[in-house]
């Protein structure tokens, strides 16, 4: 019934058909209110290999939202019971015209500005390199140009200093600028804000309570730093505690512990991979996961976002193929892909990679930076939210960064692999271990999350988080918004398209009481820019009320809401 | 007409001779062979069938994931901390002097530093929940950069959350494919990585060589007056550490800055052991030797060592350091070093600012332990008098690499049985240059002399005990 062109993905995988559809967007809330009814419509769609594009989020809305972007079948089914939807509106024309019309003006302007720089008619205000006469440019052309004249427009937009924990609320100091964005001052004001901008997913952001305590006592007992690596002296009796209870959580054989998540990707997959190997990495992975694939000197093959048809593809013809030039069969394919997609707010479709995996006997290493603690009824992460088994993953990847209010990240699998990687991971060899405090603050956390503590504090945080995120995510749509992604990611991302449009919605929500970041290029695709919120079990429904209320407000005064859906009017309810 | 075309063609026909027309009805053979028949063979490989595709498939057999692994090794069964890192260390229950992990200043014992953690966790907790772009920088990051780049007298300082991937994030930012780096062959592991990560060329000259670095540099030069084209694209850069960790030698800076103002080629210098170690306040190898500190185009170095904190940062102009901020991967893409960390590396650099006897007591302790090694029979000691790191190995090169590595072990082992924590300095096998088996010594300022007596007679007892002669 609405007209909007509307670009759908349902992975039917029960029965191993992977459909990518187009459709026209027939669902409307009143009709299709009923779970029945559109659980029909959804197997109907997979076995007749076309797909309805059901938008869940407004045709459940009605019904008392329950699970989205998730669906349980019947229990026969073979491998899974859940389905998964991914939405991504399709960019109206006009504002793809509009978008690319910006950047050639900022483009423009900059070349103008550059010219008036270099015939000194104009002050350059950007550093400059002295002393250094007849030395070969540092940068290139193209890399200095964006960062000088577009970059530098939209900066106010990043980089906020805050004053306090990052919690539910966050102190954010204010700042002022002379000289249009080229340096900033500090009128040491703050302003208290609503936190969707930190990935405090549990909220286990905390600076009281029993963790915390538990943490000044590890710093009275170990202190605060290591100096020794893993191999040498870097073993501390908290560290094995770690490893095994995290082992446990994870039900899988053992598990390593790291100090730094974004080492944890870039230091361990070359221990995995080496020349003769291929990865096969998820086009939007982070730049973590690419910069370990590129360390380990293996073969890159990159497939389309969580497109299954296209791994499936690039699998056949790798092992039909071998290596390129000798033919040689490969000695290991590793598939590497992330739990929850932070930029686009996906989840992975879990259940066919691993038919995919066990199809063509390949492995899989999965970074669940953004998922664990955040996804699955136990807070398992993405295995837990499909109802898989957590030992057909062979590499589970994790950070503390997020969900456990920490830093440091993991790898978790079988106890071979695990022996295999403490030989040969470089972190582990080189690296300092995790510092104590952190590494309690983590077992803190573990113990809430799996109920061992804290009365059952852990399962309310992580139905909060669910609760939350779906409320929040249907509600921005109903606002006409567009937003990507999976209905039950915590992470939300609003399409804004224009550069400029960032640092207007960052610092006018700012300026009413929320804060969020923004991403555009090169994070994110050139006319793909964004707005992004985190959501926290720690907000509360009033704090949700009040962000989608500024977000309403943003979205008039900047002619944000682009949907072209037909609006879901019913009440959501929390 | 035809008739008169055809004619001319035929009279041309008869009057040229026959070779000239097989010649040229030959050549335009292979042309046409040349144009259609060849590029069809090698352009079309053999089309597998769906069925010989899914035989294939069928017959590939990868190889696991991770081969079988001995299960002795040392990796597996690591010694267990139960205490701080400070002066002393419990290590498998047993209270030894700490030997084995950096912590030069004796900074870890400080009460200082452990009040600044417990201020920082009541204000901030633990986790920063966020990369700094995203509401992950606190205002004592921002203090910490500040502090340190006064400290040192420089333009800017930008801070990572792991001492490892503050250089190896550092140097793929400026070094893309196509450039030239000369590097030492006896930087450390992180350093080697930051080289993979770039692409470019890397040139390595022999440990501390500066006439190798010298013949590189002409060689390099050689070429680009060939190619003067390519030579004002090519950046060049030169990666060196201050202090090798691997040797414990200082390098000949000084040398090294003439070769590098000569040939244009900028200069990384890494001080992940010589911060807080080298010169009258522990301001590195530039205060030793007195270098200006702005001829050095990027410096990069560790809170985990000297400062007995979490972390690390590099330094330089704003011109070079800012591009981090936006290219640094390690920077713009990972949660920021964690708030109580920085508040305890803002204590430490207090204490050094405000304790200049603590670099001296470190200096005089190195030069003192240096001695009474040199004195030793069985253990030659390596490394530089003022080094707090010393590589110790037996004076005579054992049969093998394992036995070596055998022998050391037994001797840490001796060592922690009469009360000392020492280290076996270990290696992963993709090492650039695997130097032979040493016990990594590292010494502190805040052991007395009896201690470094001490030390020295169990050093020099367990070494004779357990040379294979």
């Amino acid at each position: 019934m609405s007209n909007g062109t509307m670009v759908c993905k349902l992975n039917g995988y029960a029965n191993g058909n992977s459909i990518t559809g187009k459709s026209n967007g027939i669902s409307n809330g009143t009709s299709n209110g009923s779970s029945n009814g559109l659980s029909n419509g959804l197997s109907n769609g997979s076995s007749n290999g076309k797909a309805n594009g059901l938008p869940k989020g407004l045709s459940n809305g009605c019904s008392n939202g329950l699970s989205n972007g998730l669906k349980k079948t019947s229990p026969g089914e073979e491998s899974s019971s859940v389905k998964l939807i991914e939405e991504y509106e399709a960019t109206p024309f006009i504002i793809i015209v509009l978008c690319y019309i910006s950047y050639v003006i900022l483009n423009f302007f900059g070349h103008l500005r550059d010219f008036l720089r270099n015939t000194g008619i104009e002050k350059n205000k950007c550093a400059v390199e002295r002393n250094r006469p007849g030395y070969v440019p540092l940068y290139s052309n193209y890399e200095s140009f964006y960062t000088r004249n577009i970059y530098r427009r939209i900066c106010h937009g990043w980089n906020q200093p805050i004053c306090s924990l990052p919690g539910t609320t966050i102190d954010i100091m204010d700042r002022d600028t002379d000289d249009y964005n080229w340096t900033f001052r500090f009128p040491g004001t703050t302003s208290k804000c609503i936190n969707m901008g930190s990935y405090n997913y549990l909220g286990f952001a905390e600076n009281v309570g029993p963790r915390a305590d538990e943490v000044q006592e590890s710093i009275l007992k170990y202190g605060t730093n290591v100096g020794s690596p893993r191999h040498e002296f870097g073993t501390l009796d908290i560290h094995h505690k770690l490893e095994k209870l995290l082992a446990e959580f994870l039900q899988v054989e053992d598990a390593v512990v790291f100090g730094m998540g974004f080492a944890t990707n870039s230091t361990n997959i070359p221990a995995l991979a080496g020349k003769g190997c291929l990865l096969l990495s998820d086009e939007l992975n982070h730049a973590s996961l690419i910069l370990g694939c590129k360390l380990s000197g293996a073969t890159i093959k990159v497939f389309k976002h969580n497109d299954m048809t296209d791994l499936e593809a690039k699998l056949r013809q790798a092992i039909v193929e071998g290596e390129p030039r000798t033919s040689r069969p490969w000695k290991k394919i590793i598939i590497v892909a992330e739990g929850v997609y932070s930029m686009e707010g996906s989840i992975v479709n879990l259940p066919e990679i691993i038919r995919l995996k066990k199809k063509y006997r390949v492995y899989l290493y999965l970074d669940e930076a953004h998922s664990i603690g955040a996804i699955g009824e136990h807070g398992r992460g993405v295995c837990d939210y499909f109802g898989l088994d957590t030992k057909d993953v062979d590499l589970l990847m994790g950070t503390f960064t997020k969900s456990f209010g920490s830093a440091g990240g993991y790898i978790a699998g079988s106890k071979q692999l695990m022996n295999h990687i403490r030989l040969h991971s470089h972190s582990f060899g080189y690296a300092s271990s995790m510092a104590a405090p952190v590494a309690q603050q983590i077992l803190g956390v573990l113990k809430t999350i799996m109920g061992t503590v804290g009365d059952g504090e852990g399962q309310r945080r992580i139905s909060r988080l669910a609760r939350n995120s779906r409320y929040f995510r249907q509600k921005l749509k109903q606002l006409g918004f567009i937003v990507y992604g999976n209905d039950d990611s915590p992470v939300v991302p609003l399409l804004i398209y224009f550069p400029g449009k960032i640092v207007a919605f960052v610092a006018g929500a700012k300026k009413l009481g929320v804060a969020t970041v923004g991403a555009g290029y090169p994070a994110t695709p050139l006319i793909e820019s964004r707005v992004r919120f985190c959501l926290s079990a720690s907000h509360t429904k009033e704090m949700l009320d009040k962000a989608l209320e500024v977000t309403s407000i943003l979205g008039d005064k900047f002619a944000l809401k682009y949907s072209r859906r037909t609006r879901n009017t019913c009440n959501i309810e929390y | 007409m035809e008739w008169l075309n055809w004619n001319s063609i035929t009279s041309y026909l008869r009057s040229s001779l026959g070779y000239h027309i097989l010649l040229e009805a030959f050549l335009l053979l292979i042309v046409v062979y040349l144009m259609f028949l060849r590029k069809k063979k090698s352009r079309r490989p053999a089309k597998l069938s769906e069925k010989e595709k899914q035989l294939l498939i069928d017959e590939w057999k990868p190889e696991p994931l991770a081969p079988d692994i001995p299960s002795d090794h040392y990796a597996l069964n690591p010694k267990i901390v139960t205490s701080k890192y400070g002066k002393h260390i419990i290590v498998d229950g047993k209270k030894c002097l700490n030997l084995a992990t950096h912590n030069y200043l004796g900074l870890s014992d400080e009460k200082s530093l452990e009040d600044a953690a417990l201020n920082g966790l009541r204000k901030y907790g633990v986790g920063s929940c966020g990369p700094r772009g995203f509401y992950g920088t606190v205002d004592i990051h921002l203090e910490l950069e500040s502090r340190l780049a006064k400290f040192l007298n420089v333009e800017e300082v930008i801070l990572y959350s792991y001492g490892l991937s503050a250089v190896a994030s550092a140097i793929p930012a400026y070094a893309k494919k196509g450039d030239v780096i000369f590097c030492d062959e006896g930087v450390h592991f992180a350093i080697q990585k930051g080289l993979t990560a770039s692409r470019s060329t890397i040139k390595y000259f022999k440990h501390n060589d500066v006439d190798d670095l010298h013949r590189l540099l002409i060689e390099q030069e050689k070429f680009d007056n060939k190619n003067p084209k390519l030579a004002r694209v090519i950046r060049r850069f030169l990666v060196v550490e201050a202090l090798y960790m691997n040797y414990g030698d200082i390098c000949p800076l000084r040398e090294m800055m003439e070769l590098k103002k000569k040939y244009k080629v900028r200069i990384f210098v890494d001080e992940t052991v010589s911060f807080g170690v080298l010169g009258e306040h522990g301001k590195g190898i530039t205060e030793h030797l007195n270098i200006p500190i702005e001829d050095i185009d990027h410096i990069s170095s560790t809170l985990e060592h000297a400062i007995s904190g979490y972390g690390g940062f590099c330094a330089g102009t704003t011109f070079i350091i800012d591009h981090q901020r936006l290219s640094g991967l390690g920077y713009c893409f990972s949660a920021s070093l964690p708030p109580l960390q920085v508040a305890v590396a803002i204590a430490a650099l207090d204490m050094l600012e405000n304790k200049p006897d603590l670099t001296e007591k470190l200096r005089s302790n190195c030069i003192n332990m240096h001695q009474k090694l040199s004195r030793l029979l069985s253990c030659r000691v390596h490394g530089d008098p003022i080094s707090p790191v010393k590589h110790l190995r037996f004076s005579k090169e054992l049969s093998s690499y394992d036995v070596e590595t055998e022998q050391l072990e037994k001797i840490c082992d001796h060592a922690h049985q009469k009360g000392f924590a020492l280290a076996i300095s270990r290696y992963l096998d993709e090492e650039v240059l695997k130097n032979r088996p040493s016990i990594r010594l590292l010494i502190n300022a805040s052991l007395e002399e009896t201690e470094l007596t001490e030390i020295c007679d169990v050093i020099g007892e367990a070494f004779d005990k357990f040379i294979i002669l």
